[in-house]
């Protein structure tokens, strides 16, 4: 009987479960959305180069990807992830609210921990047949629009607190008349998929709908993948600022021993060549000598964000996304 | 004369129908299996065979491969001497709580594997029942291979043993006590006389539970943490690949979850042509 342990232990080891130990650690865990791969292989792959540089010793950079909410989920269950790189900011909060990542992680790294940002934009068929040009021809009738459900995707609340703020302003802060115009909008929606990726698929191969509104990286990932003379993208006179924050899940890299070399990891996204990486890929950058370099690949575009307009997250939540908020109330008796 | 005619009509009227039954079967089958599964290895092959062999080839691809290849060797020799050993109680013997094995059998097949999934991370989680003591020795089951063993356990228990059950039943206790009356101990019998019986339905089930070892989805991706490389299984990272706008990739690793998949039909159909003879 005493000799169990021992076996168990064995076993164990055998099966891979051997613990991490907390010396100066040789890799490090990256959990990420589930759309960020491409990316992520190109800063990895720049970061490591430069740690094997500046250190002498070889860094490998795991990722794993799946739907932020998720990726936090598996965190507070044990998922060994020394950073994070979401594209949801209530995402991170659930770590911060158990104590994962420090309370205060949006001042630990510049512009509110978020290195680079997108907005929703509109992807449409090649030549912009139906003349789409902003937020109020995606209410005409003879408009059909595709993005998921704004319940189930925070990519589509981003959608639905775009065309909500576009309305805010046309409308001079008219409640009656901006509810009118968001119902028209959720009403011209022909599918509504769970998922970003499932509302591409709907738009680019089961060629439904006249409009796909999805996140600017997206746009650019489609046209690239389907080719760049199937479909336009349209960028309207003005959207809604989408964070990517970042954190270091310092319960994770405390036990690791790698705060350190996560902190430097998460400020290198900061760098001129983790900014040009990022841009590269499709996303709007902080670093102005970066972003005038991009600037031919992305249009101009008044953003404004979600703590200008509705007073921030938790607030949003509240109004619009609890149950019987107000897209509860919009999509009712449709 | 008038008799002869309506057997015509009748013979007729009964062509038709054969002909529109076994059509529509036909075109539902193609529809249903056949299109897809086209589909599946056309994608693949859209940017050329070369480019599927080099997606394969690619190291998180061959690590996801290797990954479900390995966890097919633990769980099917758990899984085929937990489902002899219960086969074998359930079948040849009367005891209180029989029936009560009997649905713990089956209990997988009736769980969604998501839910399977969930509950071990409310058990083995670090918000989990075990999780803060897992945690304090350092041992890690969820998202690390012992998690992705202990889910597809789970969900492929059953295969085995549903196999066995029937075929042991029908062949009753007649050989063993035979065996007994000449003087043979319980293993002796069982290694001589029951498992030379059952071999074909054995073997059967471990195809089967291999298969559905290999493509296991959902409970796997509840306990996986999805880290590229490592904790990856094959239907997982064909997600992923399609996550990443590559198609072609994902398709090529589909292909070789969906060539397994005729492998075990083409076995499955000899098999049963033996078991039929047998």
């Amino acid at each position: 009987m005493r000799r169990l342990p021992v076996v168990t232990a064995a076993v164990l080891f055998a099966l891979g479960a051997l613990p991490a130990f907390a010396e100066a650690p040789s890799s490090i865990l990256n959990a990420s959305y589930d759309v960020s791969r491409e990316l992520f292989v190109a800063v990895n792959k720049e970061y490591a180069a430069k740690y094997l540089k500046d250190t002498g010793k070889t860094l490998e950079i795991k990722q794993s990807h799946a739907g932020s909410s998720k990726q936090a989920r598996s965190i507070l269950e044990g998922l060994d992830a020394d950073v994070v790189t979401f594209n949801q900011a209530t995402d991170v909060q659930v770590l911060a609210d158990k104590g994962f990542v420090a309370a205060n992680w949006s001042e630990k790294f510049p512009h509110g921990a978020s290195p680079f940002y997108s907005l929703p934009v509109f992807l449409v068929r090649a030549g912009n047949p139906k003349g789409i040009k902003d937020w109020n021809d995606l209410v005409r009738d003879d408009v059909k629009l595709v993005f998921p459900n704004p319940k189930t995707s925070g990519n589509a609340r981003y959608t639905y607190l775009a065309a909500t703020a576009y309305a805010k302003e046309a409308f001079g802060n008219d409640e009656a008349k901006v509810n009118e115009f968001v119902k028209k909008f959720l009403a011209n929606v022909a599918v509504f998929d769970t998922g970003g990726r499932a509302a591409t698929t709907t738009f680019v191969e089961r060629e439904i709908g006249d409009v796909l509104i999805t996140f600017e990286t997206e746009t650019t990932g489609i046209r690239k993948e389907f080719g760049t003379d199937k479909f336009d993208a349209v960028v309207p006179s003005v959207s809604l600022l989408a964070d990517f924050p970042v954190a270091v899940v310092d319960k994770v890299a405390e036990k690791r021993g790698s705060t350190e070399i996560a902190t430097d990891y998460l400020n290198f996204l900061y760098s001129p060549e983790g900014q040009t990486i990022l841009a590269e890929n499709g996303n709007r950058v902080r670093d102005e000598a970066v972003a005038k370099k991009f600037a031919a690949s992305f249009q101009p575009v008044r953003l404004v964000t979600v703590d200008e307009v509705f007073g921030g997250w938790p607030a949003v939540n509240k109004t619009y996304f609890g149950s019987d908020g107000l897209l509860d109330q919009q999509l009712a008796g449709q | 004369m008038s008799g002869a005619s309506n057997l015509d009509r009748a013979t007729s009227r009964q062509g038709w129908s054969r002909f529109v039954l076994i059509g529509g079967v036909l075109l539902v089958t193609a529809l249903v299996i056949g299109a897809p599964v086209v589909a599946v290895f056309s994608q693949a092959l859209s940017k050329g065979l070369g480019y599927a062999l080099e997606s394969l080839a690619h190291p998180d691809t061959r690590a996801a491969i290797w990954l479900s290849v390995t966890v097919a060797i633990v769980v099917v020799p758990i899984n085929t001497v937990f489902g002899i050993a219960a086969a074998w109680a359930i079948a040849k013997f009367r005891f209180p709580g029989r029936k009560l094995l009997l649905a713990i059998v089956e209990l997988p097949f009736s769980v969604s594997p998501i839910v399977a999934g969930i509950s071990y991370l409310f058990v083995y989680g670090g918000q989990g029942l075990f999780g803060p003591w897992l945690e304090a020795h350092d041992l890690k089951i969820m998202f690390a291979l012992p998690g992705i063993i202990l889910a597809t356990t789970f969900v492929t228990a059953p295969f085995v043993a549903r196999e066995l059950i029937p075929l042991m039943q029908l062949q009753g206790n007649g050989d063993e006590e035979v065996a007994a009356t000449l003087g043979a101990r319980g293993w002796q019998t069982f290694f001589r006389v029951t498992l030379p019986n059952i071999r074909w339905g054995l073997l059967y089930g471990v195809v089967l539970c291999n298969a559905r070892v290999l493509g296991e989805f959902g409970a796997v991706s509840i306990v996986s943490g999805n880290i590229r490389g490592e904790t990856n299984t094959l239907p997982l990272h064909v997600e992923l690949l399609y996550h990443d706008y590559n198609a072609a990739g994902a398709f090529a690793a589909a292909a070789v979850l969906t060539l397994v998949a005729l492998v075990t039909l083409l076995v499955k159909t000899l098999m049963e042509r033996v078991i039929r003879s047998a």
